[in-house]
């Protein structure tokens, strides 16, 4: 019995650890390709000999990336905060505020969930055309601050499990709902709307197609962006490339090295609360 | 609800509403109205530079008849995709998932390495999977090479293997998504079922088919539902990989739909290769869920 435990246990983690291997493998291997000297890329060896750190200036200079932190990080932290503001609000009113309709009006914000991507992209575009926003920050902002089932959804979930008694002794002092809704509900809910704010800035920062469509002008170009031309000009420079693609990832991978928990809770719990 | 409608005002409704309506206004805004007007644009040409013109059913005929050899290959390989990605990825996640269901040592490592490729863009980590699938000289054939086979395939050059190459890809990214929530799932079975198959003397088969899944299938059906919206917002991986290529192969309708509206500016025949998207996400979700009253349980007892 215990025998055939443990030679369970030891075919459990194998599985487990290759599964993590192939996750993790081309990361490394990216990096060690941007390591590696030219001539030597074609050897395949596992680590780079010697070591060559050329690449790297041969990137910053021939492409838009440093630039492209700049807008990618402009435009992704004023979604992100606009999307937790307006997310918040909704998803305290439909779990805390009983009002006429409210029913049916989260399932008609569920509902959005289920329209692809590519249905509402097209009339997106020719309303921001017609507004002239185009080629600028304008169309990838404002309608991530306005609509967010998902997040309406995530926090609604996490706001339902907070106890009444503490709005119910809050009205009885005379509390206003936005004063409730601030002092009370928010400080509460700081694990989930973490969660959420990191979920969504990833989301945000990756938002290859918004991106394209968009912006024109390469002063413009986020990080992903400035990835995808750098890659459409080098394509067969694979020491360069993959140190384009380190520049673009390491940044967003050490932020998910520190907060790895709260993105893993907070899709738990909107999977368990489903 | 409850009936604690006594303490809550009329005011306090009014706030409800209040409150909810930038999420709201954003609905109407950003896609109620879209709809409506990809609907509309259906019928019309335009090309954004001349004013739209109604032409009927024009072009309908020009996307189903006229373009059908592309057309229908779309459809094929859309089809064909949504058919390794899906299955292979719930497998692969509620697998892994299953296996981590004990006490087992290293969970938090297994969790940050599985859910790793989500966080990064496709287009960042695609030039690493172009470079792996290079055939030549690409990590992934010379593997291949040394345990025999020679002449791997051309995976992103082949018309066949461009769509392996994808499913791959896709998956590796999903995965941790997926194991993540299936883990959450697998977590919410109670105990006492386990306990009680155990002292009847139940295989682990026995229990994995009667007990555990059965008790999953709630967070199965929202995966499941979640592919399946996902996979017709697959935009990404197939652009950068294989831009649809070669010769089609890859062309995904949602691919087909951004070419048509942003290469050719033929927003009208774009519009409705985006309705023909929608309806059938909205018809398989309506499927689903019809199906699922059959076959969920959200009865734990």
């Amino acid at each position: 019995m215990m025998s055939s435990n443990k030679g369970k246990t030891l075919i459990r983690h194998t599985i487990l650890i290759l599964v993590a291997f192939t996750t993790i493998f081309p990361f490394y291997w990216m990096i060690a390709t941007s390591l590696k000297p030219d001539d030597t890329i074609t050897n395949l060896q596992l680590f780079p000999d010697p070591i060559d750190l050329s690449h790297y200036p041969y990137v910053l200079q021939n492409s838009n990336i440093l630039h492209g932190f700049l807008n990618s990080t402009i435009i992704t932290v004023l979604t992100v905060a606009g999307m937790l503001f307006t997310s918040s609000m909704a998803a305290y009113a439909f779990s805390k505020i009983p009002f006429r309709g409210k029913g049916f009006i989260f399932a008609c914000l569920l509902g959005t969930m289920m329209v692809p991507g590519m249905v509402t992209l097209i009339p997106q575009y020719i309303l921001f055309s017609k507004l002239r926003w185009v080629d600028s920050f304008l169309p990838l902002i404002v309608p991530g601050c306005f609509i967010n089932a998902y997040g309406v959804f995530l926090l609604r979930s996490f706001m339902i499990s907070l106890p009444d008694s503490y709005i119910e002794s809050a009205k009885l002092d005379g509390c206003s709902q936005i004063r409730i809704y601030r002092s009370i509900i928010m400080p509460l809910c700081k694990p989930a709307l973490l969660a959420l704010a990191l979920i969504c800035f990833i989301g945000y920062w990756n938002n290859f197609l918004g991106q394209l469509i968009y912006l024109n002008s390469e002063k413009n170009f986020t990080v992903v962006l400035a990835i995808s031309t750098f890659k459409d000009a080098y394509s067969t420079q694979y020491g360069n490339m993959m140190a384009a693609s380190t520049v673009s990832i390491i940044p967003i991978i050490i932020m998910y090295l520190f907060s790895q928990k709260f993105f893993v809770e907070g899709i738990a719990l909107s999977g368990v609360k489903a | 609800m409850s009936d604690k409608k006594s303490s809550f005002t009329k005011k306090d409704s009014l706030w409800g509403y209040i409150m909810v309506s930038p999420q709201i206004i954003g609905l109407l805004v950003f896609v109620a109205f879209p709809v409506a007007m990809a609907f509309y644009l259906c019928f019309t040409r335009w090309d954004m530079i001349n004013p739209p013109q109604f032409i009927g059913l024009a072009n309908f005929k020009s996307v189903f008849i006229e373009d059908k050899d592309v057309f229908w290959k779309t459809i094929y390989n859309t089809f064909i995709l949504l058919a390794g990605i899906i299955p292979l990825t719930v497998i692969c996640s509620l697998g892994l998932a299953l296996l981590c269901n004990k006490q087992i040592k290293g969970l938090g490592f297994y969790k940050a390495a599985y859910f790793l490729p989500m966080v990064t863009s496709a287009v960042s980590i695609a030039l690493v999977w172009f470079w792996l699938y290079t055939p030549d000289f690409g990590l992934i054939n010379s593997v291949l090479a040394m345990i025999g086979i020679k002449n791997g395939p051309g995976w992103l050059t082949d018309t066949s293997w461009a769509k392996v190459a994808i499913i791959i890809m896709s998956v590796w990214m999903k995965l941790g998504y997926y194991f993540i929530l299936f883990l959450a799932g697998l977590k919410g079975i109670p105990r006492t079922y386990y306990e009680a198959a155990e002292i009847d003397g139940a295989s682990s088969f026995y229990v994995l088919r009667r007990v555990t899944l059965p008790l999953l299938s709630p967070v199965t059906f929202f995966c499941v539902v979640m592919l399946f919206i996902d996979f017709f917002n697959l935009f990404d991986v197939p652009f950068v990989l294989t831009r649809g290529g070669p010769a089609y192969s890859t062309y995904t309708l949602v691919i087909y739909v951004y070419n048509q509206a942003f290469e050719f500016f033929k927003m009208g025949q774009a519009a409705v290769s985006s309705m023909l998207l929608f309806i059938v996400v909205a018809t398989v979700t309506a499927i689903q869920f019809a199906l699922s009253k059959r076959m969920v349980n959200y009865d734990v007892q």
